[in-house]
């Protein structure tokens, strides 16, 4: 049990897929300007993991134990079109749902923290219960990474900075000072081994 | 002459473009990842420029060629699958020349794949384009993705590490400064690197307004 609560913990804050492996950077940059749309943004990730997870663990299992250099493009493929069939099943059972969540289904399908999910899960061994609970740790944990940053924007956007410093170094600089916050998680769990 | 005229001036103009002005991850700030996320040295910065220079002149070449043949609804999954053919033969390529290279870079050679540049490339230019202008369009802006990666790398290097492709430079004295190489060094690094870039932007900007100013009075 305790390894799957430092899966989780470690997807989340440690090793955090925006803030230190710079994984799903376009969404972080692009749709952070606003703290609603970064929240569901972040939403529709954990939902979308969840499914490149399951989809990565049955691939791995049953399909590519064959054939491992059709790795890369059966994952994307497969991703893909689960994440284009879902939302269609969405679609039709739960539209208030799918009017939170749809319009960043198709963007996030090709989002690389989506892929890296998929081929971390499978270069560390993770099972299907691993996988799930790597899977919404890392989505939570890119949720809080687009939150603080949408946060911290609006602030921006208030204060005082000059005309040459806005836009994307700004962002980029805040994005620095938040990253060097998390590593401060690192030591998190090198006391208790 | 039978042979199909292709003007000399419109490829080097295509293989110059992506090298500096409209320098990828410089200006047009695309292709982050693995920008930020593999260039803790300038040798690593060098390998993942060449695997992604590799995979967007190849499928250039692929989606050019073939431009008439692919049919337009199911375009994107036809350029994704011919990327990711390429990247598995650049992770293969990688791991037999230089396994620690290949280890030290990890899942972000596969994730070549996800990478905005290429993708972009194959749509808004290769599909549209003869072979010779769309490989020069491709070398150019794997090229300059190149240069942006070593010259990220190289400076984060020097300053984290005091080295510089692997040579010390400063001698025993020198405290390097760690965090450049840490993940926060990435975003920091190309921050100030645009910041930089604007700063040039809004000086020039500024002069050739003075100039107008003087040239009217």
């Amino acid at each position: 049990m305790s390894e799957l609560a430092w899966i989780f913990v470690s997807a989340l804050l440690v090793n955090n897929f925006t803030l230190s492996y710079f994984l799903g950077l376009c969404p972080f940059f692009g749709v952070s300007s606003r703290l609603d749309t970064a929240f569901r943004l972040g939403l529709a990730n954990v939902f979308v993991l969840v499914i490149t997870s399951l989809a990565a663990w049955a691939l791995e299992t049953f399909v590519l134990l064959h054939a491992p250099y059709l790795r890369l493009i059966s994952f994307i493929v497969v991703i893909a079109s689960t994440v284009q069939f879902v939302e269609m099943v969405i679609r039709k059972l739960s539209p208030a749902l799918f009017r939170a969540l749809g319009i960043f289904l198709p963007l996030i399908t090709t989002n690389c923290a989506i892929l890296a999910l998929a081929l971390f899960q499978t270069s560390r061994g993770y099972g299907l219960l691993q996988g799930l609970v790597f899977a919404v740790g890392a989505g939570l944990g890119l949720t809080l990474a687009l939150v603080l940053m949408a946060g911290l924007r609006e602030e921006a956007r208030l204060s005082d900075i000059p005309a040459m410093v806005r836009g994307t170094a700004m962002n980029l600089l805040i994005a620095g000072i938040l990253s060097l916050a998390f590593m401060g998680f690192a030591g998190l769990f090198s006391g208790t081994g | 002459m039978s042979l199909p005229v292709q003007d000399p001036h419109t490829a080097y103009a295509e293989l110059i473009k992506g090298l500096w002005r409209e320098n990828p991850v410089f200006v047009q700030v695309l292709g982050m990842c693995p920008a930020l996320a593999v260039t803790n040295t300038a040798v690593n910065g060098l390998a993942m420029g060449g695997a992604t220079l590799f995979v967007l002149v190849m499928s250039s070449l692929l989606v050019s060629s073939l431009r008439r043949l692919i049919p337009k609804a199911v375009r994107i999954s036809t350029y994704i699958l011919i990327i990711a053919t390429f990247v598995t033969v650049a992770d293969y390529v990688l791991q037999a020349l230089s396994p620690a290279v290949h280890r030290e870079l990890g899942a972000f050679i596969s994730l070549i794949v996800v990478n905005c540049i290429i993708l972009g490339r194959q749509e808004a230019f290769a599909s549209k384009n003869r072979v010779l202008p769309a490989i020069a369009d491709a070398a150019g802006m794997g090229g300059g993705f190149t240069l942006a990666l070593v010259i990220l790398g190289g400076a984060r290097e020097v300053l984290g590490k005091g080295a510089l492709f692997g040579l010390p430079l400063f001698g025993e004295s020198f405290e390097p400064w760690v965090v450049m190489i840490l993940p926060p060094g990435g975003f920091l690094m190309l921050g100030a690197i645009l910041l930089v870039f604007s700063y040039v932007a809004e000086a020039r900007k500024r002069l050739a307004a003075r100039l107008d100013q003087e040239a009217a009075e």
